[in-house]
């Protein structure tokens, strides 16, 4: 058979629409990220090493890294039970708080970075009730989770709802029927069919903390090798204009969302491929 | 084991799914809870399981083997369910599904793992499916599915079969295969069954005793032949197979027929006046002259020869159908054509008018 | 049907689908703390600041020409960057629902790239590309022209950022609906135009609200790119979050929670308009659903 780049179709437009949109995605995005790659690769490994291995570098990352994944696994624990209820039970103003979850994806982040700073300041709402604990909630590593647990709980409920609402319910009365505990039907029957749900909502909540800068910036403190994330380092290496320097913390952000987005990606193809067919 | 229900009602909000129904089940025999959609079947099976609570009422009363089990919660009540939709677990393989129910056993009633193998091994054999223990659900057959969800029942042996409409979402040749072989199965295990369906022919071809439903209550009880041969209400005549209804007049001990027509599913009202009688098509004969004064004049309109009976419509004088199955041989005998006048003669039928029942010839 | 609201007759037992009732209501309770704790308390504490001193600080705050010019360029960019990437959002769903063609899965996940990639990168790659030391930063200056540090560079770095939110929201329910009702509007003699707006438009019509929705919000909001390109020129190149960002550092609480709480306004605005447009999309989504019969 002749190789065809598009299969025949009545429908009209097809040159139109798919020039438009490869155009504008080239102009974009695919040209800025192409700058991107370019520009680290000119500057050589060296460079990039110089920078990364630069011990304030190599804190911050690993600041990034570390709270963003207990930020992450606060919210698969919490977002979880959030779900859940959300899905399985009725209380009051149940559709107020569902709606209210996705309350830090349509806040600003600035806005909720200066509303949980004054919060959990010690002298704020919450803040004041672990001041005289001596626990210091913002500026400091718990004020950078805390930010990251805002702005990442969506992405784990939103991804994990819809799982629980397929959760087919003859399955669970199958499994009652032969004489397994709630417990049980909850740990051999449903966990297994909503854990790549879970870790897929995990795993964004991850990537967008290691990204985040708005809400963390007025929280964290910014003290350089203690509460300093990648990201304003990445702008304050460019206000020192070390464009090189920023460049190279920017490809390690990238290539770490990547890596998480391509996860992503197989996770719900593994899942999709082990629960295909059966309906 | 035995299963009795006693004055069971269950409404969900306005719409009411039962009222009040009794039934009993006898122990070992199999038996099938017929009736269309929204009959009350389903919801009847699921409060026998426990899957369902019944409505609040004093009289109601559900007894496994003459106890109650009306405060056994599912888990306890150990029923074999088997859904429609087959239910499987779409995480475990086929093995991992069947042997759920005793690994979900309290430690000291489990059996061993590799009792557990050979129960499994086992029950893969009844269900003709050794070698498949290893595969997914997504790997298999609707009618395999099926039959590893039979299993998954069996393997914790439980007191009473449930099957709610288990070929329902299979085609109709692998649903014929099946209906067999869950027969025969039934006839070496003996297992108290119930088995809910809104198909009239694996009913019947199926049970020892069926219980036809309509508007949630239960309408007839009894076995095929009987509620094939001897309903008791206009609804099982209809429901059972085809019908030709005559509305007519009751006149010094005969009845006249003023209105033939062919119906299959009328909702027909009981107890009304005038009466009509109700005839199934091999019930009626075909003359081509009248002998005996008895039958009424119509004329053949079309013919179906594709089959082991000939069918044969015709069109009475008023313009109603009329629909008659004959033998091919009297077919042939009678040489009917498109077009030739003949009559419709009643060898058999009933006038349902309140809850009497009557004969004709 | 919930599973929530099936209760034992008289009480006897429950449903073998709930959990015990103490289970049931810790959990509930846990939930609801956590969402009033993360989400509920920071709301309400952006109004409660914003009006602790009074209404008259609070308008002063909002009236301010450097906060009016601020929502102003806000505007400006949300008027560019939503209707573009809308235009965007209907043609490549067009192009990628309603044909096949080589490198389709490729395209989508390039379009979806730009949630993947931080704020902060976002507006670096602009300050890479038309930045003074950047590719084209020369050959602008040449012409005179400022794209990072003013308005263009704004522009630039919301489109990317909210550039998937529309394509991604309309594809998947295009792609769902198949070609059928758009052959059918082509046998009936509509032409191409036709057919999209007549045929294909109205069924997807809630998709693309939703999407815009969404892409408005993050357009309004968007912190940390603009952050980066924007060089902070009060009255100039300053978005609302930004203004919020130097009041606050300026110790000026009063007027930055007054500021800010115009853009949690937005946010109850997004979040009503979102949950309404999620029950039309429900709506019409289930009355497609072939019925049921249930017996």
């Amino acid at each position: 058979m002749v190789w065809r780049f598009k299969k025949h179709s009545v429908l009209p437009g097809f040159g139109l629409t798919l020039g438009f949109t490869v155009f504008y995605l080239s102009l974009i995005v695919l040209l800025p990220l192409t700058a991107l790659c370019l520009k680290s690769t000119s500057m050589g490994w060296a460079v990039f090493w110089e920078t990364v291995s630069h011990p304030r570098v190599w804190a911050s990352c690993r600041l990034t890294y570390e709270t963003a994944a207990i930020a992450a696994l606060i919210n698969a624990v919490g977002g979880f039970i959030v779900a859940w209820c959300l899905v399985r039970y009725d209380f009051p103003l149940k559709r107020v708080f569902d709606a209210m979850v996705d309350l830090p994806f349509a806040l600003p982040t600035a806005v909720s970075g200066i509303a949980l700073t004054t919060i959990y300041a010690s002298s704020g709402l919450i803040g004041q009730w672990f001041a005289p604990w001596d626990i210091k909630l913002v500026y400091s590593r718990w004020g950078i989770i805390i930010a990251m647990t805002f702005i990442g709980l969506p992405f784990v409920v939103r991804t994990l709802q819809p799982a629980l609402e397929d959760l087919d319910k003859e399955n669970e009365e199958a499994a009652a029927c032969l004489g397994a505990s709630r417990w049980q039907t909850f740990r051999f029957v449903i966990w297994p069919t909503i854990i790549p749900a879970l870790l897929t909502g995990f795993a964004m909540a991850f990537a967008r903390g290691l990204g985040e800068y708005g809400s963390i910036v007025f929280i964290s403190g910014n003290m350089p090798m203690k509460t300093e994330i990648a990201s304003l380092l990445i702008i304050t290496k460019l206000e020192q204009h070390d464009v090189a320097g920023a460049t190279s913390i920017a490809v390690v952000l990238l290539v770490s969302s990547f890596v998480l987005l391509l996860s992503i990606n197989l996770l719900q193809w593994w899942s999709s491929e082990r629960l295909r067919g059966v309906s | 084991m035995s299963i009795e229900v006693r004055h069971i009602s269950k409404s969900f909000g306005n719409f009411t799914a039962l009222h009040d129904v009794s039934l009993q089940v006898h122990d070992g025999e199999l038996l099938a809870l017929l009736g269309p959609s929204g009959s009350g079947k389903t919801t009847l099976l699921r409060i026998i399981s426990g899957l369902e609570v019944p409505d609040a009422n004093p009289d109601s009363e559900i007894l496994f083997h003459g106890q109650s089990v009306v405060d056994c919660p599912v888990r306890h009540r150990e029923v074999g369910f088997v859904f429609q939709h087959y239910a499987l677990f779409r995480h475990m393989s086929v093995a991992d599904n069947i042997g759920f129910g005793l690994r979900m056993r309290p430690r000291a009633t489990r059996p061993s793992k590799s009792e557990i193998r050979d129960r499994v091994g086992k029950l893969l054999k009844l269900i003709q499916l050794e070698g498949f223990g290893d595969r997914f659900p997504s790997q298999l057959s609707g009618g395999q599915r099926q039959r590893v969800a039979l299993a998954r029942a069996l393997a914790v042996e439980p007191k009473v079969l449930l099957l709610d409409e288990p070929f329902g979402a299979l085609d109709a040749k692998v649903r014929q295969g099946l209906r067999t072989w869950l027969r025969r199965l039934h006839d070496e295990i003996h297992l108290t069954s119930v088995l809910v369906t809104h198909d009239q022919d694996e009913a019947l071809e199926v049970a020892d005793r069926v219980v036809v439903m309509n508007q949630a209550r239960i309408e007839q009880v009894g076995t095929p032949d009987e509620v094939f041969h001897h309903p008791q209400t206009p609804f099982v005549m209809e429901f059972l197979g085809q019908v030709n209804v005559f509305h007519g007049r009751v006149s010094q001990g005969k009845i006249e027929l003023d209105d033939p027509f062919v119906s299959e599913h009328a909702n027909v009202n009981v107890g009304s006046s005038p009466p009509a009688v109700y005839a199934r098509p091999h019930e009626l004969d075909i003359q081509r002259e009248s002998t005996s004064g008895e039958g009424f004049y119509a004329t053949v309109k079309r013919l179906h020869l594709a089959g082991p009976i000939a069918r044969v419509l015709l069109e009475a004088e008023n313009g109603g159908d009329v629909q008659v199955h004959l033998s091919l041989e009297r077919f042939y005998e009678l040489a009917l054509q498109p077009g030739v006048a003949a009559f419709v003669v009643p060898k058999n039928g009933r006038v349902f008018e309140a809850a009497s029942k009557m004969k004709l010839g | 049907m919930g599973f929530s609201n099936q209760r034992g007759s008289g009480g006897r037992i429950a449903s073998p689908l709930l959990e015990p009732r103490w289970v049931r209501w810790s959990l509930t309770a846990f939930s609801c703390s956590f969402l009033v704790l993360f989400l509920v308390v920071p709301l309400a504490v952006v109004f409660a600041e914003a009006l602790r001193k009074g209404v008259g600080a609070y308008w002063a705050g909002i009236t301010d020409p450097t906060a009016w010019s601020a929502i102003k360029l806000t505007l400006l960019v949300v008027a560019i960057s939503v209707p573009l990437n809308l235009v965007f959002g209907l043609a490549a769903s067009w192009a990628i629902a309603k044909f096949e063609f080589w490198g389709k899965s490729l395209l989508i996940t390039l379009i979806d790239l730009p949630f993947a990639v931080s704020p902060v990168v976002s507006g670096l790659i602009f300050v890479l590309l038309f930045g003074l030391h950047g590719w084209f930063g020369a050959w602008l200056d040449s012409w005179g022209l400022q794209v990072i540090f003013a308005v263009p560079g704004v522009v630039l770095a919301t489109i990317f950022v909210t550039f998937p939110f529309v394509a991604r929201e309309v594809i998947p329910l295009m792609q769902e609906q198949g070609t059928e009702q758009e052959q059918a509007a082509l046998t009936l003699g509509a032409n191409g135009w036709q057919t999209f707006w007549f045929v294909t438009l109205p069924n997807v019509r809630w998709a693309v609200w939703y999407g815009v929705i969404l892409c408005n919000a993050r357009a309004m909001g968007e912190f940390g790119a603009v952050s980066v390109v924007s060089g902070h020129i009060r009255g100039k190149t300053n978005t609302i979050p930004l203004h919020v960002e130097i009041l606050y550092n300026e110790y000026n609480f009063v007027a930055a929670f007054a500021v800010a709480s115009l853009l949690a306004l937005l946010a109850l605005v997004t979040l009503v308009a979102k949950a309404l447009v999620e029950r039309r999309i429900h709506l019409s989504s289930t009355s497609l659903e072939p019925t049921t019969v249930e017996s």
